[in-house]
């Protein structure tokens, strides 16, 4: 497969990371209910092609990490009812992400 | 909850005897009327597309589970590197085609997959998405109250089993290893594949006892 350009990757596995709450017009592959909420890089995926900027003709360069995340249910919602230690996990591009 | 004891919000489509198409209908061939009339694609690449996906069904993804469940070298390349491992059984996998990654139930742990955004869905293993995971009830719940839902399926979850959301939003889609049934020791991997069913690979069901597998 050819080069591409690509972002760096800012975060490993266990780094604690903290959604960013933004709210850019237009497509965005980051669920407003996940903004603000901490947790930590469970695994890399590898670069891709950013979808926020191909679905408006862009080439989605350079390519973005994307991680999986996971967070703690009990951090994303406040009246969560099963076990404290249930999680939900999810992929979250790198420029959604920032250190926490 | 319905008959089908699962979430939904909409009727099965077919069901309905219209001989109009309905607005959907009619704006997806007006939305491939005009990109081929760009020539964005043309016609048969949108047939082949369709014809690609037809050809897949959870009957394939069946095939991939009972070849974990029967060979642990080969479910450790399936969790390891999910679209390789695919190959390897002899499937069509090309560079287009999302990221597999692959998940496996145990009795710490047991996955659910959802798409809040849309119905991301691994199609190029299991075929088209069934109806109520694009549901907005499935999509909405299953995030907030997984347990609930599974229970809804079918399935009670021991509290000391942990519940973990998949949330696929992106580039990447989720498949589901169900634990393998007791009572199959003896049964053969064309078997095994019969009690895997597309449910159980989202997470939501277990697979299915082998004396309840349709022949």
């Amino acid at each position: 497969m050819p080069q591409i350009a690509t972002a760096p990757q800012r975060f490993n596995p266990g780094d604690h990371v903290r959604v960013r709450r933004e709210a850019p017009a237009g497509h965005v592959r980051t669920p407003a209910y996940i903004m603000d909420k901490t947790g930590a890089i469970l695994r890399v995926h590898g670069a891709f092609r950013n979808p926020e900027a191909i679905a408006y003709g862009g080439d989605g360069l350079p390519a973005m990490p994307l991680y999986l995340v996971r967070f703690n249910q009990g951090e994303i919602w406040d009246s969560y009812s099963g076990p404290q230690n249930d999680t939900l996990s999810m992929d979250l591009f790198d420029h959604w992400l920032e250190p926490a | 909850m319905t008959e089908h004891n699962h979430p939904h919000d909409t009727p099965h489509p077919g069901t309905a005897q219209n001989a109009e198409p309905g607005y959907y209908a009619r704006r997806v061939r007006a939305l491939e009327a005009a990109l081929v009339q760009k020539g964005v694609c043309t016609t048969s690449e949108v047939e082949r597309a369709v014809h690609e996906m037809e050809l897949r069904s959870p009957a394939d993804g069946g095939r991939v589970v009972a070849r974990a469940w029967m060979d642990p070298g080969y479910k450790a390349r399936l969790l390891a590197n999910g679209k390789p491992a695919v190959a390897e059984m002899g499937y069509d996998v090309t560079d287009d085609m999302p990221e597999l990654v692959v998940v496996e139930n145990t009795d710490q742990l047991r996955y659910l997959v959802v798409c809040t955004l849309c119905s991301c869905y691994p199609r190029w293993l299991l075929g088209r998405p069934p109806d109520w995971y694009k549901s907005l009830s499935y999509r909405s719940r299953a995030v907030v109250e997984p347990r609930s839902v599974m229970a809804e399926f079918g399935l009670e979850v021991h509290p000391d089993t942990g519940v973990e959301v998949l949330d696929s939003t992106a580039d990447v889609r989720y498949l589901v290893i169900p634990q393998r049934p007791s009572g199959t020791d003896g049964l053969s991997e064309d078997e095994l594949a019969k009690l895997v069913t597309r449910d159980s690979m989202v997470g939501a069901a277990d697979a299915l006892a082998p004396q309840l597998a349709a022949d």
